[in-house]
């Protein structure tokens, strides 16, 4: 096959008034997971539609697994995997019957299909729940069948549009940590994702996405040298103490930080930063009432690469 | 289908070859291990399919329908739909309406049972609009799509589906009636060709209700659409009462109702009288819907896929 594992060249998608992509250019090479990012409405559902067939662009191509997925549509079918956006598995069947039911539609014996199913569920520790109507599942369970039901075919590009969304934090790391055995099995990952920590995560490249255009892309750690990755906030409990701290801050962190609202900020600061914060504060016997080191949020790197904080569009969309 | 799967087939029929032309020589451990090799090992590239074989995309049916009757099982309620609904109407029908209508139950019976079951088979096809809408509205429709299965599969295994349905109220009707007095006055054969009718019927009018399930914006106003649509049709019919007890400005609109014909064609089939020309035209009124509704229903499927 080729090295590129997607290939996307100037697509364009158009609702109607809205323009949902506005000429997209993506690669992700084999094996690679491809971090892509952006806020409501910015396009990572159309591009994921259109790179898994359910829907064609009004202009430019893609290729999957050397395929076009227009006129090639069922071969790519035949080597990718969709987990979309809103889980969709079906209520009224148990997890052990979805399961089985792709395994069949994908030409698998019966005990092929079951012996599958039953595998695929252990792994995604479901059994508990294999026999009970997915009606009944809670969402992150919802999320990890609709992640198996992908997986039921061994697909060897993988789709996974917001998988985290909406879960709580216990099931997100649960859910990261099924992704990176699927990634080091040899899958190749097309990610999408509103959360910069996410895709900082689990990504080898991001590509930042607004308003249907690529508007950044590289390493996560090139991207983040961009924004600055993270941000050292202190609020002292005495205000009169805000320029002592602002001159700990100075000196640990190496740059003068911001002093706003009774708090002092430093962007761009690295992990050891926080704790030398720490002893030096109580060294000093300064008391305070809020310290946080703050990861870069998706509104920083908006911040960063536009100028602008990201502009909520419309809230939800799916037709 | 699965390329991974056929790459596994093609090395063990290699490996089988190769086997028997060394006599057996090799052991059974080097076999497993020559195996294991093969799955571990990067499958030289399969030129993959490019499209559906036609006996898969039979199979991808059967195995849709077969999930749109196992659904049943876990929700009681939808089988009370094709169950308990029609029996509460054939029972309440009979035994309020049949003295007034017919003299006795037992000449009601014989005249309304066979329409009963043209009605009931009627609304029975809303739930392939519902189960299609539930299906678009809730996004299965795209994880099945994105499946390298055929297009036409997940239609034809809903419709497939129903049909079963349709078989088991049609029987559920029939033997209800036979156990309130209800008796068949023709052959076994007979009763055979009253259910092809109506299958055949069931198939094409459920292209109507394909058509509601995929414009309606959710399965709540399937239910609705339809049943609103159907009541008018199936009441302003001779399924209930004989059309000569109707003012005469109706009777025209009721003989021309398919409805009508096919309760017709069903009371021919399985009390006796005439048979050959409403069945006749209820395959005429088949096919007509037929060929209005099933392109109307794929082009607005394809256009409710592409937005
Ligand atoms: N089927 C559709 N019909 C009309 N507009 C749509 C449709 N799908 C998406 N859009 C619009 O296209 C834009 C991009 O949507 P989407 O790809 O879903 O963004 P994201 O997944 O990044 O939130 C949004 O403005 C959205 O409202
Ligand atoms: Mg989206």
């Amino acid at each position: 096959m080729t090295a590129e594992a997607i290939y996307a060249e100037g697509l364009v998608k158009r609702f109607g008034e809205t323009t949902a992509l506005a000429g997209v250019d993506l690669s992700v090479p084999t094996g690679s997971v491809l971090g892509l990012l952006g806020p409501n409405g910015a396009g990572k559902t159309t591009a994921v539609r259109i790179l898994s067939t359910l829907i064609a662009p009004d202009a430019g191509r893609a290729r999957v697994a050397g395929h076009d997925v227009v006129r090639d549509a069922h071969r790519v079918r035949q080597v990718i995997g969709l987990t979309g956006q809103y889980a969709s598995v079906d209520e009224k069947l148990t997890g052990l019957e979805n399961l089985f039911l792709i395994g069949r539609l994908l030409g698998k014996s019966r005990a092929d299909a079951r012996s599958r199913a039953r595998s695929l569920l252990t792994r995604f520790r479901l059994d508990d729940a294999a026999t009970r109507a997915t009606k009944t599942y809670s969402g992150g369970m919802r999320r990890r069948l609709d992640l198996a039901a992908s997986l039921v075919g061994q697909p060897r590009i993988l789709y996974l549009d917001e998988p985290t969304t909406g879960l709580d934090p216990r099931a997100r790391l649960e859910l990261w940590a099924l992704i990176r055995e699927l990634v080091d099995s040899g899958t190749t990952v097309l990610l999408t994702t509103q959360y910069l920590d996410e895709a900082d995560a689990l990504a080898d490249d991001i590509a930042v996405i607004d308003h249907g255009r690529v508007i950044a892309s590289g390493s996560p750690e090139a991207l983040k040298a961009r924004v600055g990755s993270r941000t050292l906030v202190v609020r002292p409990e005495n205000p009169a103490h805000l320029d002592a701290v602002a001159a700990v801050v100075t000196e640990l962190a190496g740059a003068a930080p911001e002093v706003e609202g009774g708090r002092v900020s430093a962007a761009a600061v690295g992990t050891d930063v926080l704790p030398a914060v720490v002893r030096r504060l109580d060294r000093d016997g300064i008391a305070v009432s809020e310290l946080v080191l703050r990861g870069a949020s998706l509104d920083d790197v908006f911040l960063a690469l536009t100028g602008q904080p990201t502009v909520p569009t419309e809230t939800d969309d799916e037709p | 289908m699965n390329p991974e799967r056929g790459t596994d087939s093609g090395a063990n029929a290699v490996r089988a070859g190769g086997a028997s032309s060394d006599g057996g020589a090799r052991s059974d451990a080097d076999r497993s291990n020559a195996a294991r090799a093969d799955e571990t090992a990067a499958p030289p590239a399969p030129e993959l399919p490019a499209r559906v074989p036609l006996a898969a995309a039979l199979q991808q049916t059967l195995a849709l329908a077969w999930r749109s009757l196992v659904q049943i099982r876990h929700n009681p309620w939808e089988l009370g739909d094709y169950s308990i609904q029609p029996v509460l109407f054939l029972v309440l029908f009979l035994y309020v309406f049949g003295g007034a209508v017919a003299g006795s139950t037992d000449d009601y019976l014989a005249f309304m049972l066979p329409g009963m079951i043209v009605m009931n088979m009627l609304f029975v096809t809303v739930y392939v609009g519902h189960g299609l809408n539930t299906d678009l509205t809730r996004g299965f429709f795209d994880r099945l799509r994105a499946l390298p299965i055929a297009r036409w599969s997940p239609l034809a295994g809903r419709i497939t589906a129903d049909l079963v349905k349709q078989a088991w109220s049609i029987v559920l009707l029939l033997g209800l009636g036979i156990i309130l007095g209800f008796r068949v006055g023709t052959s076994p054969l007979h009763v055979l060709a009253m259910f092809a009718l109506l299958l055949a019927f069931a198939l094409s009018f459920s292209w109507i209700t394909v058509l509601i399930g995929v414009i309606a914006r959710d399965p709540e106003h399937v239910q609705l659409f339809g049943f609103t649509a159907l009541f008018p049709v199936t009441f302003v019919s001779n399924v209930f009462v004989p059309v000569e007890t109707m003012p005469a400005w109706l009777q025209p609109l009721v003989n021309a109702n398919p409805v009508s014909i096919l309760s017709d064609a069903a009371r021919g089939l399985l009390v006796g009288g005439a048979v050959l020309q409403p069945a006749l035209w209820s395959l005429a009124w088949a096919l007509a819907l037929t060929a209005v509704f099933a392109p109307l229903s794929v082009f607005a499927l394809r256009r409710r896929l592409s937005g």
